[in-house]
């Protein structure tokens, strides 16, 4: 772990990890596609958390990993799967203004606090955590120390916190049922109780060798079926008679006895 | 180097964050922004705590992290139960409570 | 000096005076319907009590020495702030006597009148009410030993003269006289309690005792203001010139009214407060000058609206604007007229209480018709109605040995005492009044029948004549009673002063020119009115005749002079309330829902437009930050 002072390997890890957060942050802002997005912050995430292990402090490093990257960005794209992957985002600004406004305010607002804080923190000196990590034997230790000591009560606040949160997401994604669930029988039951056809109609003439949509289709026994023939033409009593030298001839050909019909294909 | 320059670092990682808020229409991005500005306050946190030779300030961000995770699940709940009412996660959507 | 003497004896029943009639208002006024049928029997009966009360306090008091007869009785503390204090004390000597007695003996013989005057008004218990309610005021006014005390009953009469006036409210134009009545007593009002403040300024107290006793300690310019501020309350009270328009149209009230509170008592008030007052007059020569000439003029303005008016009870206020006028004259001559004032005050109490309440019993016969040329040849039917309005008329017009007689020579006779033109002028009046008051005998009891085709006259009924027999015996040897066996003038004095001063003519050559210019009048009214036709329809008239039937344009020159330039402000202070104020108002409240409309559209419902400001405001925070920073 390094000291105070910054050495030469953590200014490269720096430059290049901050570098990347920063891209990463870009990049979620700009992508069209909010999949794209939530991949770029994962990817600061990551940076972030090789920040805070070149600022000694490995657990937060380990915890940004596990508790960003692992499980609130797997949260993000969970809830992005019910929303709609594919969905991206128009990027015509219905808010007069608020783009300009936005970019200048932002820019404005970072300069401010960089300058600010530039201008302020120059001087200072850093003191490092060499000898608050070692006094009890590590990071780990020294930041357990503090949690279960000092910051015992604001720790039981925030285990309260959780559950409470974890409740509340419960609750308002909880959709309530106002009738029970209906069975396949009852499903079934209510299909036939309309009295409407059932199941499907009858396609119209299989074997035509017309406009097929006319001809009514044979059923069996020999009889035709005007059901299979559309509304309307019956109707208009459009139904074509059935001509049984057709009817024939097909048999024939099916049956491979016959290679007439050439004229007719 | 100077160590400040993480401060600096988060402070422009804040700005960025700001300006996703301002700009994207997506709640879950917008959302997304916020987590980013919670990161940079960590990261100051962290720098500070560096910068200090006092642990108290990575208990802080500890503490960010778990108010923040707490603050996603609900956050993220709330997006989904708009979302399945007016199928669209846009924040401009809900704005009745205007003029 | 006088002594003062606590209240003993029957004296301690002083406050008993004002409580009879108070309580009697009280209880016709709260208790409501279940007193119609007695009220006005109680009525009767306080005021009736009072009388014999005073009567009592009377002969108490002329068993005492003239200087013993000043009795002062403190009821309880009123006022009591820092150096301002006031008690509730009633106060009766010789003046206040004389007036407790024409009040509540006139009163009780018109309170009985009235009984048969008011027998079918469905408000009669009201009207009785009321009534008790003047009587008990009036005293409290005459009694009160300081001049806030005053105040208060000054006002209790201005109201229960309101209340009367616009009896018959339904009327319109009775409701429009109170309301005119209520108003002018105003302005009144206002002197009189600016003179209260201004006499508390100067003197640091309101008694009459402190008040008198330091007169001579104050500045002449102060006094003089006291005494106009005191004369023009006395003009809103006593319908004196310039604030005479209110009396003739107070005749609205019903009759008994009329001759109570605005012949006999109400309005005589402001001659009781100049009398009261005499100390401030006699140190203020300025103040005294400008009473005879208010006096003076209203002697004639009076005089000359009665001599044209058709209305019986109009021609009869213009003669008690006139007769008032005469003892407003007589009190503003100084020492040697304040007794006559009240002499006259007392006598005119009567015979003009008898006059009215004639007149009443004449309307009470003609259907309540005030028309005098609708009149005519009434001698013969209502005969007691015509002996004792002949009484009063004799009386009034001043012939010996009549009661008017005796206090108006006296009153002539002063002001020739003091200045040979203005005894002239005196003598003038006389002869008017002789010409109205004959002119007003001849068209309702003699000449001929000009009535109207439904009337059947008839004499009113017993309760009505045997008051008016009293009074008419009142009006008859009343003056020689009081000058020869009561000494008014030196029973008075001790209180108001009295001094006599050669005349530069012996005395019973005024008394023969008067005498003389009266029966002129009276003559030129005989041969005008009895001896002619009067006709049915009034004629044309001369200019004067025609102004006089305006009230002399009393009402025309209010408006001109007040109502309108208030009617004027008043439209101009609303419509610099409705544009100006109202304006700047309605503008700002528009202003702010505009600007409203407008900043309502920064709440577009964008959660994203919210947070561009939280960033803008967090920028200034910062700026602010870096700033302070670097400064």
């Amino acid at each position: 772990m390094t000291g105070g002072e910054v050495g030469t390997g953590e200014t490269i890890v720096f430059w290049v990890c901050g570098t990347l957060a920063v891209i990463g942050a870009l990049g979620m802002v700009i992508s069209r596609k909010a999949v794209h997005s939530a991949l770029f912050i994962a990817l600061t995430m990551i940076n972030l958390a090789i920040l805070y292990v070149a600022n000694s402090a490995p657990f937060l490093g380990m915890v940004q990993i596990i508790v960003y990257t692992g499980a609130v960005m797997m949260l993000f794209l969970f809830v992005l799967m019910v929303v709609g992957v594919d969905a991206s985002d128009s990027l015509i600004e219905t808010i007069k203004g608020q783009r300009v406004a936005a970019l200048l305010m932002g820019i404005g607002f970072s300069i401010l606090l960089i300058a600010g804080l530039g201008n302020g923190l120059m001087e200072t000196s850093s003191i490092g955590l060499e000898t608050a990590n070692s006094a009890n034997g590590g990071n780990v230790e020294g930041l357990a120390m503090l949690i279960f000591t000092d910051y015992l009560i604001a720790f039981q606040v925030t285990a309260a916190l959780l559950i409470t949160a974890a409740m509340g997401a419960m609750i308002l994604t909880h959709r309530e049922r106002w009738y029970p669930r209906k069975t396949q029988r009852e499903l079934s039951e209510e299909r036939f109780a309309a009295g409407t056809h059932p199941g499907q109609l009858p396609p119209p003439g299989v074997y035509a060798r017309h406009n097929a949509v006319d001809t009514p289709a044979l059923l069996p026994d020999g009889s035709t079926s005007d059901l299979s023939v559309p509304e309307p033409l019956r109707a208009r009593d459009d139904v074509r008679e059935i001509d049984t030298d057709d009817i024939e001839g097909i048999r024939k050909l099916s049956s491979g006895s016959s290679t007439t019909d050439e004229g007719d294909r | 180097m100077n160590p400040a320059n993480y401060i600096l670092l988060s402070a422009l990682l804040f700005s960025i964050g700001a300006i996703g808020v301002l700009v994207r229409r997506n709640a879950i991005i917008v959302f997304m922004s916020v987590e980013l500005m919670l990161n940079s306050a960590n990261l100051a946190f962290v720098a500070f705590a560096r910068m200090n030779g006092n642990l108290d300030g990575q208990v802080v961000a500890f503490f960010v992290m778990v108010v923040a995770a707490a603050e996603v699940v609900v956050g993220l709940a709330i997006i989904v139960t708009i979302f399945r009412t007016r199928r669209s996660a846009s924040i401009d959507e809900p704005n009745l409570l205007k003029y | 000096m006088t002594e003062i003497l606590p209240a003993e004896g029957v004296f301690s029943l002083l406050w008993v005076l004002i409580a009879l009639p108070a309580a009697g208002a009280l209880i016709l006024l709260l208790g409501g319907r279940r007193t119609n049928t007695w009220g006005p029997y109680l009525g009767i009966l306080t005021v009736v009590g009072s009388a014999v009360i005073a009567v009592l306090m009377l002969l108490a008091m002329m068993a005492e020495p003239a200087e013993q007869r000043t009795v002062i009785q403190n009821v309880y503390d009123w006022v009591f702030v820092g150096s301002f204090q006031v008690s509730f004390a009633l106060q009766l000597d010789q003046l206040s006597i004389v007036f407790v007695l024409l009040i509540t003996l006139v009163g009780a013989l018109i309170f009985i009148y009235s009984l048969g005057y008011m027998a079918h008004d469905p408000d009669r218990r009201k009207f009785f009410a009321y009534l008790n309610l003047f009587v008990a005021a009036m005293l409290l006014l005459v009694l009160a030993n300081n001049y806030l005390l005053l105040y208060v009953g000054w006002e209790g009469v201005g109201l229960a003269s309101y209340l009367l006036i616009g009896f018959w409210q339904r009327k319109p134009t009775a409701a429009a006289a109170a309301k005119k009545a209520f108003v002018i007593n105003r302005v009144g009002d206002v002197g009189l309690s600016v003179a209260i403040m201004l006499i508390f300024v100067t003197f640091g107290s309101v008694t009459f005792q402190d008040v008198f006793g330091q007169v001579g300690e104050a500045n002449e310019g102060t006094l003089t203001a006291i005494g106009l501020l005191l004369l023009l309350a006395a003009a809103g009270k006593s319908a004196q010139f310039p604030l005479q328009a209110w009396l003739l149209d107070a005749m609205e009230g019903p009759t008994p009214v009329s001759a109570l509170i605005h012949a006999a008592t109400m309005v005589t008030a402001g001659v009781y407060l100049i009398a009261r007052s005499n100390a401030i007059y006699n140190a203020a020569t300025w103040a005294a000058t400008a009473v005879v000439v208010v006096g003076l003029i209203t002697i004639f303005m009076g005089a000359i609206i009665g001599s044209a008016k058709d209305d019986i009870k109009k021609s009869l206020a213009g003669s008690t604007m006139s007769q008032i006028g005469y003892m407003v004259f007589a009190a503003g001559l100084g020492p040697i007229g304040y007794v006559f004032a009240i002499f006259h005050l007392l006598t005119h109490g009567v015979f003009k209480a008898g006059l009215f309440l004639g007149a009443g019993s004449v309307m009470h016969g003609m259907n309540d018709g005030v028309n005098m040329r609708r009149y005519g040849a009434l001698k013969g039917v209502m005969v007691i109605t015509f002996i004792t309005f002949m009484a009063g008329y004799l009386a009034i017009i001043g012939i010996p040995p009549f009661s008017g007689f005796w206090s108006k020579d006296e009153i002539i006779h002063a002001a020739f005492e003091r200045n040979s033109i203005i005894g002239a002028a005196a003598i003038l009046a006389a002869g008017i009044t002789g010409f109205y008051m004959t002119r007003m005998v001849a068209m309702t009891f003699f000449g001929k029948k000009r009535w109207e085709d439904d009337v059947h006259p008839h004499e009113s009924p017993k309760v009505m004549t045997i008051p008016l027999i009293i009074l008419a015996i009142g009006s008859t040897f009343m003056g020689m009673a009081l000058l020869f066996w009561g000494n008014i003038e030196y029973w008075l004095e001790p209180v108001v002063g009295y001094e006599s001063v050669p005349t530069p003519l012996p005395t019973w050559v005024y008394i023969v020119v008067t005498l003389v210019v009266v029966i002129i009048g009276a003559i030129i009214g005989w041969v005008t009115y009895a001896r002619k036709d009067v006709p049915i329809e009034a004629p044309r008239g001369n200019l004067l005749t025609r102004a006089a039937r305006q009230d002399l344009y009393g009402d025309a020159i209010n408006d001109v002079l007040v109502v309108e330039p208030t009617y004027k402000s008043a439209h101009a202070l609303t419509t610099f309330d409705n544009k100006a104020v109202d304006g700047f108002v309605t503008w700002t409240a528009s202003f702010v829902g505009d600007l409203s409309k407008r900043l309502r559209r920064s709440q577009t419902g964008f959660a994203r437009s919210y947070a561009l400001s939280m960033v803008g405001g967090a920028i200034i925070l910062l700026v602010a930050l870096i700033l302070v920073r670097l400064s």
